[in-house]
């Protein structure tokens, strides 16, 4: 012993704080529950949408919308425009970095964004790779078009989830199918838990996600992480459809901005995302919110041009 | 045997933790979405105590003016209802708030100042814990020493220390009822948590940066005041129905008793 620290021992001595936890990486999430995460271009946006009583933005330089419509590659958006809306907003500031660009992902985390999401939205950076989301302190969300992706991203260390819909389209449709087919697949695996235990060993081998992980959606019903919805999400009533799919809450992208009236509209999905299960209120959000964005139907988008197929 | 019923505010944010951790302690959680949630016809409250969760106090702020739930609450809390507020639930309750979103407003019942993010930003983010002083018998007189537990049980068994608790938390519901546990309901000191050690998760959370008189501060943490109780008002910065840590509900549910035995 040739420390000359005198320790004082109190009940409270492992004081510590341990940052970048799964707890509290997760536990944002959790903050962000029943509420609406918005795409904004500018720090204008950003207070538009805090204004409207947005839980979070998502900071971008583009719209999938735009980034649709004018192609070429996706990647990160610029540090200043990120930071700007950092400075602007008081609510968590979320960015996107490509799939496996996990040096983009070191940027964000540098920059002090509140949540990565790691987007199918921009060009992948890597087709075989995601990012090891367990070196960062900053948490991560994820796309996910069925529960075997989900879980293979959370065992990556995403934090949350969202289901990935058809960015950037307004069409609903996809965003219906990816969270009915999580909820259902959730929902198989609960009925095995008790009847036919033994069985979840191959349904982890068909999800191609880890057995201890399947076993706890099996037990509990639910992923271990928040789940929230995206892709083609345009009014009160697509936002309070979701929930009532079981949704935790909802990304906008192009729908708020894309529109004839933002604040109007991004006020009314506030809303019918809070009182997703009363139809008089959801009635009182759509009246008069102008043109919805104009949007694409998925069924007329060529297969190389969905999204949602990019993640692996 | 009744059950105590507390409402958890259900506007957005962490509801459903709260409701786990309510049930668990034997109490009747019901989510609170409107006025007719948190009144009866007759204008008396459905619930014995009320959670005011954490969430975004911007986003719960708007949707309380929008749908009508600022006033009702602002009533209730300030009548004596036993009321737990935690990290947006703490900016809500407080009187001021020192760097507020435009236009965000707070119920203004608790006499403090609070600053939003004021430990930074998620990364920050952080789980610890706590040093936890248990409200004294006497919130009143901020000259007893929450650290020395003895005294707070010698405190505690004196009628004038039970007298004092009672007269703090003004009495309103009117009617009583059985503890969830089976303890006897006049049983002061349930309120009276021993001192020790909390498991707290900070996210993204504020802090106290003003004290008022007869608020007694309950945690700090990083210098930095973090729980504080005025009479029937519990709030704090941090998330105890993240880490299961149940001392806090305890007082909150220990409030609810206190105020049945009026």
């Amino acid at each position: 012993m040739v420390s000359m620290t005198h320790t004082v021992h109190s009940p409270a001595d492992n004081k510590t704080p341990v940052t970048g936890s799964k707890l509290v990486k997760s536990g944002l999430a959790d903050m962000l529950k029943g509420g609406v995460i918005m795409d904004v271009v500018t720090a204008e946006q950003a207070k538009i949408a805090e204004d409207s009583g947005a839980v979070a933005v998502m900071a971008l330089e583009r719209v999938p919308a735009d980034i649709r419509a004018q192609g070429g590659v996706a990647r990160m958006s610029d540090p200043d425009l990120i930071e700007q809306i950092i400075d602007t907003v008081s609510i968590p500031v979320m960015a996107k970095a490509r799939i496996g660009h996990f040096v983009e992902a070191q940027v964000l985390e540098h920059l002090k964004v509140d949540y990565i999401d790691e987007s199918e939205v921009l060009s992948p950076a890597d087709f075989v790779n995601h990012i090891d989301k367990h070196r960062f302190t900053v948490p991560f969300v994820c796309g996910a078009t069925n529960l075997g992706e989900a879980l293979r991203r959370i065992t990556e260390g995403a934090a949350m989830i969202r289901s990935k819909g058809e960015a950037g389209t307004g069409d609903v449709s996809e965003a219906t199918r990816h969270i009915r087919t999580i909820r259902s697949q959730i929902a198989e695996l609960q009925g095995l838990y008790t009847v036919s235990p033994d069985a979840l060993y191959v349904k982890a081998k068909e999800l191609s996600a880890p057995y201890e992980l399947v076993v706890e959606v099996a037990r509990t019903g639910k992923l271990p992480v928040v789940l929230f919805t995206a892709g083609g999400i345009a009014t009160p009533a697509d936002a309070a459809m979701m929930m009532q799919l079981g949704a935790d809450g909802v990304f906008v992208g192009s729908g708020i901005f894309k529109s004839g009236n933002p604040a109007e509209r991004a006020r009314a999905i506030v809303a019918a995302t809070a009182y997703y299960d009363d139809p008089a209120r959801i009635a009182e959000a759509s009246r008069g919110l102008g043109e919805a964005m104009v949007g694409i139907n998925v069924a007329d988008l060529a297969a190389p041009h969905r999204l949602a197929e990019r993640g692996w | 045997m009744t059950q105590p019923v507390v409402g958890v505010l259900a506007l957005q944010g962490g509801v459903a933790e709260h409701l786990a951790m309510l049930e668990s302690l034997g109490a009747r959680a019901i989510r609170v979405r409107s006025a007719s949630d948190l009144l009866g016809n007759d204008g008396a409250p459905v619930v014995h105590a009320l959670v005011l969760p954490g969430g975004e106090s911007s986003t719960m702020d708007r949707l309380c003016s929008a749908f009508g739930l600022f006033g009702p609450l602002r009533e209730v809390i300030a009548a004596g209802l036993p009321v737990l507020g935690t990290c947006a639930g703490l900016i809500m309750l407080a009187s001021q708030i020192e760097d507020p979103a435009p236009g965000q407003q707070s119920l203004g019942v608790l006499d403090v100042t609070v600053a939003r993010n004021a430990f930074g930003s998620q990364v920050d983010s952080a789980e610890v814990l706590l040093e936890w002083m248990g409200p004294s018998t006497t919130p009143d007189h901020l000259d007893s020493h929450p650290g020395d537990s003895a005294s707070h049980a010698d405190t505690g068994d004196t009628a004038e220390g039970h007298v004092d608790v009672t007269d703090a938390v003004t009495g309103h519901l009117g009617r009583a009822f059985d503890l969830v546990s089976g303890r006897a309901a006049s049983d002061a000191d349930v309120a009276l948590a021993p001192s020790g050690v909390v498991r707290a998760a900070f996210i993204r959370a504020p802090a106290v940066t003003r004290v008022g008189d007869g608020v007694e501060v309950l945690a700090r943490y990083q210098e930095s005041v973090v729980a504080v109780r005025q009479s029937n008002i519990l709030a704090i910065s941090f998330h105890p129905e993240l880490t299961g840590d149940v001392t806090v509900h305890e007082e909150l549910l220990g409030l609810v008793r206190l105020e049945a035995a009026v």
